[in-house]
């Protein structure tokens, strides 16, 4: 990703500002009013795609921390650590506005049910995985447990991702047996939101490499 | 909608405060960078180097 020139930087920029202008426009002005709870429902359409691109962040981390123990290039590593703190900013920005959502229609900021439960411990976490991180000085075994920590960590995600369908809650279940619980003019909506968010994700991805490139390079012209 | 409003204002505050955080680093690093390159390209002194013009 580091190879990326400015050109390619600056093009997914603009693409991914234009796409989250549209979803805003969309979101306000062309989403159908949701009959029971009214407008405070459309916090949904950031709340969801939030969500996703915090689990696609922790998972690339996942992925990206396998490929480093198997092969012990540090591009993985970089890639390892920058997304999981761009995924805890997403699963972050997920509980917030969760909580928003949760005080208009549920009367309350926060309850311990399963999901918001899990998302805590997720949080939890990938925050612990990044002080950890941030804490260790000693090359090579800060990449090891870093990769081995994230590995073990990412169990979080599918247990948080399925705790609405394994235990009973009163979080919505949006997706169900295939198919969803929205209209197909909300379904439209939500979708576009994801790719917006999935676009501004690769977007700060990108910047992040290139920080985490450089924080590299600094250390190494420090110590050699 | 005061819900609403508000939801909306802390995620976009999150953002680019995310994104204020990440361009500060990077123009600190840029300048590190910068500055450790320019060290390594000037040979190191020597005290003699140091020394004044006439003492040596």
């Amino acid at each position: 990703m580091e190879r990326w020139t400015r050109t390619h930087q600056n093009l997914l920029w603009a693409v991914s500002a234009v796409t989250i202008g549209i979803a805003l426009f969309l979101v306000f002005l062309v989403a159908p009013r949701e009959a029971t709870m009214g407008d405070i429902q459309r916090v949904f359409y950031f709340h969801v795609p939030a969500a996703w691109v915090g689990y696609l962040a922790l998972f690339v981390s996942f992925v990206a921390s396998l490929l480093y123990l198997r092969r012990r290039e540090s591009r993985w590593d970089r890639l390892a650590f920058s997304s999981a703190e761009i995924g805890l900013v997403f699963i972050t920005q997920g509980i917030i506005t969760g909580s928003f959502w949760a005080k208009a229609t549920w009367g309350v900021w926060w309850t311990w049910e399963p999901r918001l439960t899990t998302s805590a411990v997720l949080w939890t976490i990938y925050a612990s995985y990044l002080t950890l991180r941030r804490a260790m000085e000693e090359q090579g075994r800060r990449e090891r447990v870093a990769a081995v920590y994230s590995i073990l960590g990412f169990v979080a995600v599918p247990i948080n991702f399925m705790a609405i369908r394994w235990w009973r809650t009163v979080h919505p279940l949006v997706f169900e047996g295939g198919g969803s619980n929205l209209t197909p003019a909300m379904l439209r909506v939500l979708i576009f939101c994801i790719v917006a968010f999935t676009l501004f994700y690769l977007a700060v991805l990108s910047l992040r490499l290139g920080i985490a490139w450089a924080e590299e390079q600094v250390e190494q012209l420090r110590y050699e | 909608m005061v819900y609403l409003f508000a939801a909306f204002l802390v995620l976009w505050s999150i953002t680019f405060g995310y994104l204020f955080i990440l361009g500060g680093r990077q123009r600190q690093l840029s300048q590190q960078l910068a500055s450790l390159r320019s060290q390594r390209a000037t040979p190191a002194e020597t005290p003699r180097d140091r020394a004044m013009p006439g003492e040596g």
